[in-house]
């Protein structure tokens, strides 16, 4: 199905085939930097940021600069229209005529599907509390499939605040539609898996999860190790984050187990959940993680938007 | 024995399992209108053992989902000159637009006024929950 005047909302938006559509396009723009620097001209990437973030506004900001779009919206809540009492409804329905594509990041979970319900522009959920992080996924889906050469029988390790953690809500429930996946859950008995999703996710794909409080356990039958941060920001009390917080915190030491082509990969950003130490060991991929996320928002972007990407003849 | 009369006009919600008749009287807010209702509890049932009875002397909006939202087992019957015109059962709703709210206190439907929250039916477990539209947390009805 044509990706164009779609939203992304929920990374099960899209079919198997439309994210290797993403991936495919989003390696082409690996390979081919130079080619797409004018795709998107005259289109305008609407950001609507209700909480902080860096990283993901400005790769997404990136990313359509890359394209030779042009970039507006708000990066606080505090100086905008929200902060007057406006409803999410009429802010999208007004934005959404002053932009091509939307991309959405909000505190309160189901705020960008409740964007994409009223604005005339596809809309892309830039991360939405403990809920969802869709463009995280595509991100870690391309560099898995860039060093692994697959997306079908892996086994992942999700490591820390499993509760919290929306990358991992994303990334394990997409990961359950491939052939073959085996999680290896690894979390403070707070911080599990919400009861919900892992009871959800067996029921709908018989998938094979196993949890545990030890990493040095486990750590040798993963082909994946993604690490997340203890989210000080999703905590309802102080005391609970501060007892929580170095639950895990992966060193040199503890990767000696680990296989010689598992990948470390985090979202990013990262507090003290990897040891700097790490950074050098081939396995660790964060970074480069990071980069990949810039081409996949260019491809899910272009894709959207339905401009022409045959720009390098291929 | 007890004995109410037959209604002539308006409707009549028949078994509702004992205890439920004023929730569902309070629900309707049936205490609110000018029209005779009669509400009776602890009925002899043959297939519930006691049930409750709601009589409304008056043709109004029943909403059916809520109703199999309360309690499935109940049967609301239209009457028209002394006779029943139409019997409907209620069901478990397989969707629900706006009668409780998501549990999640992180939803988006809790926080903002315009939206309206939408569940869709899950079973797990013999147990009945709905799951939000909007943030997918399963919220369990209770009235």
């Amino acid at each position: 199905m044509e990706l164009k005047g779609r939203h992304l909302i929920d990374p099960n938006d899209f079919s198997l085939e439309e994210l290797k559509q993403v991936f495919d396009l989003a390696d082409r723009m690996i390979d081919n930097r130079d080619t797409y620097g004018s795709i998107c001209k005259g289109k305008i990437l609407g950001t609507l940021f209700y909480e902080p973030s860096t990283r993901t506004r400005l790769s997404f900001e990136s990313a359509m600069l890359r394209m030779g779009g042009s970039v507006l919206g708000f990066a606080d809540a505090n100086t905008s229209s929200v902060a007057k009492g406006e409803s999410i409804a009429d802010t999208i329905r007004v934005l959404s005529t002053y932009a091509d594509v939307v991309v959405m990041r909000h505190p309160k979970e189901g705020a960008p599907k409740l964007a994409s319900e009223y604005s005339s522009v596809p809309v892309i959920n830039g991360g939405d509390g403990g809920h969802q992080h869709p463009t995280q996924t595509l991100t870690d889906l391309l560099t898995i499939r860039r060093y692994k050469k697959r997306l079908d029988n892996l086994t992942v390790g999700f490591c820390g605040d499993l509760k919290f953690g929306r990358t991992v809500h994303s990334l394990i429930s997409t990961m359950s539609r491939y052939q073959g996946s085996k999680f290896v859950l690894v979390s403070p008995t707070e911080l599990k898996l919400p009861e919900h999703l892992k009871s959800n996710l067996m029921e709908m794909y018989g998938i094979d999860i196993y949890e545990t409080e030890s990493l040095e356990e486990v750590i040798d039958s993963l082909d994946i190790l993604y690490m997340t941060r203890i989210q000080k920001e999703r905590f309802f009390n102080e005391a609970d984050y501060m007892r929580l917080k170095d639950s895990y915190i992966l060193d040199r030491s503890k990767l000696k187990n680990a296989k010689d082509d598992m990948l470390v990969m985090h979202p990013l950003p990262r507090v003290n959940e990897i040891s700097y130490d790490v950074d050098d060991d081939h396995r660790a991929v964060y970074f480069k993680q990071a980069e990949y996320g810039i081409y996949v928002r260019m491809a899910l972007i272009a894709l959207l938007l339905g401009v022409d990407v045959n720009v390098d003849g291929k | 024995m007890l004995t109410v009369n037959s209604i002539n006009c308006g409707i009549v919600i028949d078994h509702i399992t004992a205890g439920n008749g004023i929730k569902i009287f309070e629900k309707l807010k049936l205490g609110e209108v000018n029209y005779p209702v009669v509400l009776l509890i602890n009925v002899p049932s043959s297939k519930l053992g006691k049930k409750d009875i709601i009589k409304i002397e008056n043709k109004i909006d029943v909403d059916l989902t809520m109703l199999g939202l309360i309690d499935p087992n109940i049967t609301v019957n239209i009457i028209e000159n002394d006779s029943i015109v139409n019997k409907m059962n209620v069901k478990i709703p397989d969707e629900v637009q706006g009668l409780f709210k998501c549990k999640n206190p992180r939803c988006v439907s809790n926080y903002d006024e315009y939206t309206t929250p939408r569940f869709k039916l899950v079973k797990k477990n013999g147990k009945i929950f709905y799951r939000c539209n909007y943030c997918e947390e399963l919220t369990s009805y209770t009235i």
